[in-house]
């Protein structure tokens, strides 16, 4: 009981420590792909252009 | 854990983003150009609406050259770092064994919702393409990038039969609301530019994803604490 315990305590330790900095990852990469694939300003559309046409992000 | 992430991301989505914008110069830029010779020699109305022709002829654009060759390196390197922060991210949480092999299969994933998916509905586009609202084009593609990626993480990492069976139908509902359309109309551009377009696009942008998927999965192993 106590190692299934400990394992499941291991676990849930180990979610915990990783959950906040991946999540804090995912939301940073989104915001990453967004300003170069999504944001309006004309200056970020025309200096992003041609990456945005060919990774296939909806432009203009 | 942070630093792990950040350093596995940054070292995967540099090497990717520099392999991708070297593959963009050499086949989709060249095509990207050809297809602005024949938009605007168009009536200006084929770029979107006329004021925002105006508009985007006003604002700054980088050069043509190597300014402009500069500034597509600037925007593939931070679009891959973006999309390696997602991935490595993903992994993290998945907290299932990774080395490069399994990361091609990330991947490959990775190109199932952010490219293959929306393209399905919404093709790579060349300047010059008619196509409906931007924004509701942009909604639309970031919604059926949300259910494919949440389709197949309930795929691949849940349990339950039916989180899987899920998985497959919220990949499946984007297509069925369907694509922003438009009237096809004859337009500026010869088919055969935007058909090769679509192709180059499609297989530069797999590639990029195998190469993304495979050096996350290298670095985030290497980098584990011992």
């Amino acid at each position: 009981m106590s190692f299934a315990s400990s394992q499941t305590h291991h676990l849930a330790h180990h979610r915990a420590t990783v959950a906040l900095p991946a999540v804090l990852a995912v939301v940073f990469g989104l915001f990453l792909v967004w300003g170069t694939g999504f944001a309006s300003p004309a200056v970020l559309h025309d200096a992003a252009h041609d990456a945005r046409h060919a990774m296939s992000f909806p432009c203009h | 854990m942070f630093g792990r992430i950040v350093l596995t991301a940054l070292a995967a989505g540099a090497i990717a983003g520099v392999f991708v914008w070297g593959a963009h110069m050499i086949k989709t830029t060249p095509l990207i150009l050809q297809a602005e010779v024949y938009e605007n020699a168009a009536p200006a109305h084929s770029h979107g609406t006329a004021a925002a022709t105006a508009a985007e002829d006003e604002s700054w654009a980088p050069a043509d050259g190597i300014e402009r060759g500069a500034f597509t390196l600037l925007a593939d390197m931070l679009s891959s770092i973006g999309f390696a922060f997602m991935l490595a991210g993903a992994m993290a949480l998945a907290g299932r064994g990774v080395d490069w092999q399994r990361g091609i299969l990330w991947g490959l994933c990775g190109f199932a919702a952010f490219y293959l998916s929306p393209a399905f509905g919404l093709p790579p586009e060349l300047p010059g393409m008619q196509a409906a609202d931007l924004h509701e084009r942009q909604l639309w593609w970031l919604a059926t990038a949300a259910c494919t990626a949440g389709g197949l993480a309930l795929i691949f990492l849940a349990g339950p039969r039916p989180a899987k069976i899920a998985g497959g139908a919220l990949i499946l509902v984007p297509h069925l609301v369907g694509a922003p359309g438009h009237e096809i109309g004859p337009g500026p551009l010869p088919a055969e530019l935007a058909s090769q377009f679509a192709v180059a696009t499609l297989v530069i942008t797999g590639l990029f994803w195998m190469l993304l998927g495979a050096l996350t999965g290298y670095f985030y192993r290497r980098l584990e604490p011992s």
